[in-house]
């Protein structure tokens, strides 16, 4: 226990230490929330701009979390040799890997907090005043999660730390605009949508936007979707990934 | 399946291992044992296999042929039960880059059931002055210096130091020769890599000389540096001085030559005493008012090293040294051991 403590505690420190990373996880997120909410460009087709944002900002907030943050730093402890170094200690590869994906947990939790206060003091409904399907976003966020950190530890452990440094963030954009977090499918190209649809960013996005924005029930679709990524994306990491 | 010995269960034990990276061959046969409060150096030229061989023994490649066992254990097979008790230090890296020394030391500490203070590493390793610095910002000398004090937080029984002194500044080199000859008085075994000839002097009991991934020889530093034509002087003084009149005044069949301008080799023949020699050398000097310049008996550690490895002369005669081995000749293991 001492050693995952030790870990997760550093882990944690290093993330909320760093500015690039707080920039990334908080700012952006918080900064789109803001901004989109008071100037109204996104065809976010709701009344209120803030009843779209909110869920869909929430999952950028997983994805630049999950994704984009564990795979820079996962991918400079490897070129740094960090992994291969804690490879000769007690710790071990499970729970440095647990501490990762406490750590990230953590942060999530925090960026939830502060988005919903924030969405809530804009304004935001949660399910259009009828109340939000809590349980249904935790798991499309928990789903969602193991999808983008399989996804960020697939790069990290298989690209040198700058090539990785670069996929990631353009990764991270492309997702973005694709995902539904900003910009709604609906308002995408249809052979754009469809390539958009299955990927995770918009699985969750659509996933959050049911669920916490209009109250409905998450589709099949979604959840089926988000599953078959959140078993894909770690299956391929584990085979792909390399320590040094 | 080797016996377990306590020997061997106390320290180090690589039995003809192979290492292989696809067709190349970093590892050919190589075997050495070093036990509990013995500092062993693998010594040998960039790409020699030394670090494919401290590399296996800390379970982080799998030998493609041999076995090695640490506190007898297999390395990769009984990893778990063999990592709280070794220390390593990585040729590069293995540090998070924005933790200072303080920092990144309790985080290993907390991997450990019995670690050691990390603010006395801190201090034992002479970076006091910097425990709050980034390590990205340390200097080179000072990130080795960390990667050493991280091999040693969790008290181990075996620690492994590839190149502990490559980048060190003089400073940085004493402390880790310090460090190095506490570990052996505390008993744990320790194996280190470097290609530096004067740090294996330092450093090590014992020398294993590699190249090309085979063992060239092995031996303490002066075992090997022990003068195969046994007590051969050297010495300088004018150039062109009467060598048979000196070899017939220290008699008895010696051979004195001038290996080049001013510098003169003085073979007594086998089992002279050397201070006889020396006085009858110096008499003679004396006798013409000649000076002394370098007096030496016997040979350096790196003149044995180019004459084992072959890879140059040592300014004298290379024809006369003989050739110990010869890397990569036949299948037998090409060794030579002198023992103390």
């Amino acid at each position: 226990m001492r050693p995952l403590t030790a870990q997760l505690r550093a882990e944690l420190t290093m993330i909320l230490s760093n500015g690039e990373t707080l920039l990334l996880t908080l700012g952006i997120p918080v900064l789109f929330l803001l901004f989109f909410s008071a100037v109204h460009v996104l065809p976010t087709g709701t009344a209120h701009p803030v009843d779209f944002l909110v869920p869909g900002i929430l999952a950028l907030a997983v994805m630049s979390t999950a994704m984009t943050a564990l795979g820079i730093g996962a991918g400079f402890e490897r070129g740094y040799g960090v992994l291969k170094r804690l490879g000769a200690t007690p710790l071990g590869r499970p729970r440095l890997l647990a501490a990762k994906i406490l750590s990230v947990i953590g942060v999530e939790l925090l960026q939830a907090v502060v988005l919903v206060l924030a969405g809530l003091a804009l304004g935001w409904s949660p399910g259009r005043g009828a109340g939000a399907l809590v349980g249904a976003a935790v798991a499309a966020m928990v789903l969602g999660t193991v999808a983008f950190g399989g996804i960020g530890l697939l790069l990290a452990g298989s690209l040198k730390p700058l090539v990785n440094l670069a996929a990631v963030n353009t990764l991270f954009v492309v997702l973005l605009l694709l995902g539904g977090m900003l910009i709604p499918l609906a308002k995408l190209p249809g052979w754009l949508a469809a390539v958009a649809r299955v990927l995770p960013a918009s699985a969750l996005a659509d996933a959050l936007h049911a669920s916490l924005g209009l109250g409905v029930a998450v589709s099949t679709r979604d959840w089926t979707t988000l599953a078959i990524w959140a078993v894909a994306a770690p299956a391929a990491a584990a085979r792909f990934f390399r320590w040094e | 399946m080797p016996p377990a010995t306590d020997r061997l269960s106390t320290g180090v034990e690589c039995d003809g291992l192979v290492v292989r990276y696809g067709a190349t061959v970093a590892v050919d046969g190589l075997s050495f044992r070093a036990g509990a409060g013995q500092v062993l150096a693998l010594l040998g030229p960039n790409g020699a296999g030394k670090t494919s061989t401290v590399e296996t023994l800390e379970g982080y490649r799998r030998a493609s042929g041999g076995s090695v066992r640490v506190l007898g254990l297999d390395p990769i097979a009984d990893h778990r039960a063999l990592v709280p008790r070794i220390g390593v230090m990585l040729q590069r890296g293995g540090v998070y880059p924005m933790l200072g020394p303080s920092r990144v030391l309790r985080l290993f500490a907390g991997y450990y059931d019995d670690p050691d203070d990390p603010e006395h590493l801190v201090e034992l390793v002479g970076l006091g002055a910097v425990r709050r610095t980034p390590w990205r910002r340390l200097s080179g000398g000072e990130q080795q210096r960390l990667s050493l004090a991280l091999a040693l937080v969790g008290r181990p029984s075996v620690v492994f130091l590839d190149e502990p002194t490559a980048g060190v500044d003089p400073e940085g080199r004493l402390v880790v020769r310090r460090i190095v000859a506490d570990l052996r008085d505390r008993g744990t075994c320790v194996i280190l890599t470097t290609h530096e000839l004067s740090e294996a002097e330092r450093l090590a009991d014992q020398v294993v000389i590699v190249d090309h991934g085979r063992k060239l020889a092995e031996g303490s530093p002066a075992a090997l540096a022990a003068d195969p034509d046994g007590g051969s002087v050297r010495f300088s003084t004018d150039p062109g001085i009467d060598t048979a009149s000196l070899a017939s005044a220290v008699g008895g069949g010696t051979v004195v030559t001038e290996e080049s301008p001013g510098s003169y080799r003085l073979r007594p023949p086998a089992g002279s005493a050397s201070p006889a020699v020396v006085a009858a050398l110096a008499g003679w000097l004396a006798g013409r008012g000649l000076a002394v310049g370098d007096l030496r008996t016997g040979r350096s550690l790196e003149e044995a090293y180019l004459a084992i490895t072959g890879s140059g002369g040592d300014g004298g005669a290379p024809d006369r040294e003989p050739p110990a081995v010869r890397p990569g000749g036949g299948d037998g293991e090409p060794e030579r051991r002198s023992r103390t």
